[in-house]
């Protein structure tokens, strides 16, 4: 590298641009974090909202799923299986409580995961509120 | 071996090759997963396989860095370790408490797992790569913690250089970030955006700081290249490093449900993160080609370059590939992801680590500089294999990738999800066929370790330091 840029020049560089952005970094989430009540959807977190969101990590379903985007590779987008189970808590309720113990043979299967009743009210609930997110119309489509 | 206590340095390398090996066999039995749905179940589910895959993977790089620390550090500030004793034990606590919670995800249901180690107290479990219980949480902390004590200790004993300040400065950084896995809000887009404080800020931003330093100490060492030449790049690098990384962190806070203008941010700054993954590249290529002298290792040396070529390919290529926010609109939490993930991972965290166990194993079995030629040409195949194969399964992998997102994503009649896996299985089992010459790969690296022989020196004529 160049003699006349020094080492202790992109020390500087180094020092000042990283604190420099690290405190932009820091702004910018500040920021977002207030203005995140009019996307996130908020208002609808209940005490059952927050079960389910206790049950869906409780049993690592990010472990097969993503929701919004992040998560497993293996199994469907949950983040609007709302939207594509047609609205309908039942039927997410009534995929998870007919899953076969012992899998499907030969195709990729989601354990049994005996969860009450409450439960799964709960993990329905969580999707639902999870599929009110504001995420720049994000996925691009129902199948997610 | 310069200083007497670097030695602790040894059984944290050889911890990292048994973790590393049970990484890949659960990686293997994923891949299968993919395409023969039911294997292993209900047994062995999905995600404790994956679990284990990326959780052995964090604590065997974390296992390397550590032993990579203690080696440079004494050599560096040219003392002894503060504390060799503490070293090994902090050593056993984490290699005891990685194994408990492997047995954990594997011998219990995870919600079983989650109840008797008290997550309801503090919730942190159930999240990408925070799986690990609480109480480990807390263990990793500790044992952390106790390390950069005795690293810097050691350095404010002794000389203090670049190397050793940008390695610590990376090391605090782990740590200080790894506490945001402790926040877990039940907004979700809350608890998404601080969970990449831990991901992304980890190997976009602070881990970058300790493959730099290794990378400069390594190359220091093999070429005789000058110091101050050594210390401008380190500085200039993770100077990049971290201007592009940290608001780069916006790539993640396009679709989570954070505002709009993190599409423009976020695409921007991580459409830079490329350059110091380049400059690293220029870097090795560079100090290699203006070295003093030659270097008897000339494994450590190819696996300093493939460092180089491969975090390139995988973080700043593959990287770019889906960074931008357009892009990622299609593309997000796909198998591109997936292929970007292995490529990256394993070009810049796991080939700088196998890199300085490469030059350091044979000085801590006590010889000079090298292994014999005949290991270094077995550890050169492992090499090889490994990487080669890392590469056909991050193609498979942009293959299925593409097909996927436009099958799902892209065309006029999207299909269902499981519709566009049954149709990539062809990718999936190539993908497979690649990960098991990987493992023959890794099997082959091992065997080096075991081939004896004479050391490799210099002939007279290659043994000159120039100016
Ligand atoms: C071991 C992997 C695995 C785990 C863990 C898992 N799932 Fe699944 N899940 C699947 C697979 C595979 C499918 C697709 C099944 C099919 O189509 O036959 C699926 C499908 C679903 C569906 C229907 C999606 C659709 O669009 O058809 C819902 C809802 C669901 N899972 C919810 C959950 C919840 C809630 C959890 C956690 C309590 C969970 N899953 C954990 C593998 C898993
Ligand atoms: C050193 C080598 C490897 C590294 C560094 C590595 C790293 C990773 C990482 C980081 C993830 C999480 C991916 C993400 O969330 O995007 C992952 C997942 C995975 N890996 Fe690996 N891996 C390696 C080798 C392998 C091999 C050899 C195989 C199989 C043949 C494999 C199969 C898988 C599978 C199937 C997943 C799950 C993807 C999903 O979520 O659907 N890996 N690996
Ligand atoms: C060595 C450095 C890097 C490593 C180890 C790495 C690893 C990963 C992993 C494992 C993921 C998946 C996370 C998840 O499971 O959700 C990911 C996602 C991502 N990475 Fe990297 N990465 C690196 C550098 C980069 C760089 C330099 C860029 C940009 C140029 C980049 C762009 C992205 C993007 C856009 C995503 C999100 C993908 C999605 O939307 O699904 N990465 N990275
Ligand atoms: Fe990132």
């Amino acid at each position: 590298m160049n003699q006349t840029f020094t080492k202790s020049m992109a020390r500087n560089i180094f020092f000042g641009g990283s604190l420099f952005f690290l405190l932009i970094l820091i702004g910018l989430t500040t920021h977002t974090v207030t203005v995140l009540p009019d996307r996130d959807n908020r208002q609808n977190i209940t005490p059952e909202v927050a079960l389910g969101k206790k049950v869906w990590e409780d049993n690592n379903c990010i472990g097969c799923h993503t929701l919004l985007g992040e998560g497993a590779y293996f199994a469907p987008e949950l983040g609007n299986v709302y939207e594509r189970f047609g609205r309908s808590k039942e039927a997410i309720k009534g995929f998870i409580k007919s899953r076969p113990v012992d899998g499907i043979p030969g195709r990729r299967s989601m354990p049994q995961f005996n969860l009450s009743e409450e439960e799964l009210d709960a993990i329905a609930e969580f999707l639902k509120y999870s599929s009110e997110i504001d995420t720049n119309n994000w996925p691009p489509n129902i199948q997610g | 071996m310069k200083y007497s206590s670097q030695s602790v340095a040894k059984p944290y390398f050889i911890a990292a090759i048994g973790l590393f090996v049970g990484q890949i066999l659960f990686g293997i039995i994923m891949g299968l997963q993919y395409v023969v749905g039911d294997f292993l179940f209900p047994e062995v589910p999905f995600n404790v396989a994956r679990m284990v895959h990326t959780n052995l993977l964090i604590v065997w790089l974390l296992f390397g860095f550590m032993g990579a620390a203690y080696f440079m550090v004494p050599e560096e500030s040219e003392t002894e370790l503060y504390s060799p004793k503490l070293a090994i034990i902090l050593f056993w606590v984490f290699l005891v408490a990685g194994a408990l919670t492997i047995v954990g995800y594997l011998a219990v249901p995870y919600a079983t797992l989650a109840r008797i180690t008290g997550n309801d107290l503090l919730p942190t479990m159930g999240r990408e790569f925070l799986e690990q219980p609480t109480i480990t949480k807390i263990g990793i902390v500790i044992v952390v913690l106790g390390f950069i004590f005795n690293i810097g200790m050691t350095i404010l004993r002794g000389r203090k250089t670049v190397i050793s300040m940008v390695l610590l400065m990376g090391l605090v950084g782990l740590a200080v970030f790894f506490l945001f896995s402790f926040y877990n809000p039940t907004n979700l887009v809350l608890d998404k955006m601080f969970w990449w404080w831990v991901v992304h800020l980890w190997v976009e931003g602070v881990w970058e700081l300790i493959l730099g330093s290794i990378l400069a100490f390594t190359l220091i060492k093999i070429t005789g290249v000058d110091r101050e030449v050594i210390e401008k790049w380190l500085y200039v690098i993770i100077a990049m490093a971290l201007i592009t990384g940290l608001l780069g962190t916006g790539h993640h806070y396009f679709f989570i449900g954070t505002p709009d203008y993190w599409l423009w941010i976020g695409s921007v700054f991580s459409a830079m993160e490329p350059i110091p993954f380049f400059m690293m590249t220029l870097f090795a290529f560079n100090m290699v080609n203006k070295r003093r002298r030659q270097h008897p290792n000339r494994a450590a040396t190819l696996w300093v370059l493939g460092t180089g070529v491969m975090a390139f390919l995988g973080a700043g290529v593959w990287g770019f590939l889906h960074t931008l926010a357009p892009v990622n609109y299609y593309t997000h939490g796909s198998q591109i992801t997936a292929a970007h993930g292995h490529m990256a991972f394993y070009g810049a965290y796991v080939m700088i680590v196998l890199t300085m166990i490469s030059y350091a194993m044979p000085i801590l079995n006590g010889r000079d500089a090298a292994n014999s030629n005949k290991s270094q040409v077995v550890e050169m195949w492992g090499f090889w294999l490994m990487t080669i194969s890392m590469v056909f399964i991050t193609l498979f992998l942009t293959g299925a990738g593409i097909l996927q997102v436009y099958l799902q994503r892209y065309s006029e009649t999207p299909q269902a999800f499981m519709v566009v896996q049954d149709q990539l299985t062809m990718f999936y089992w190539m993908r497979e066929a690649a990960g098991l010459v990987f493992l023959a790969g890794l099997f082959t690296y091992i065997a080096s370790f075991f081939v004896k022989g004479e050391e490799a020196r210099l002939t007279p004529a290659e043994n000159v330091v120039s100016s």
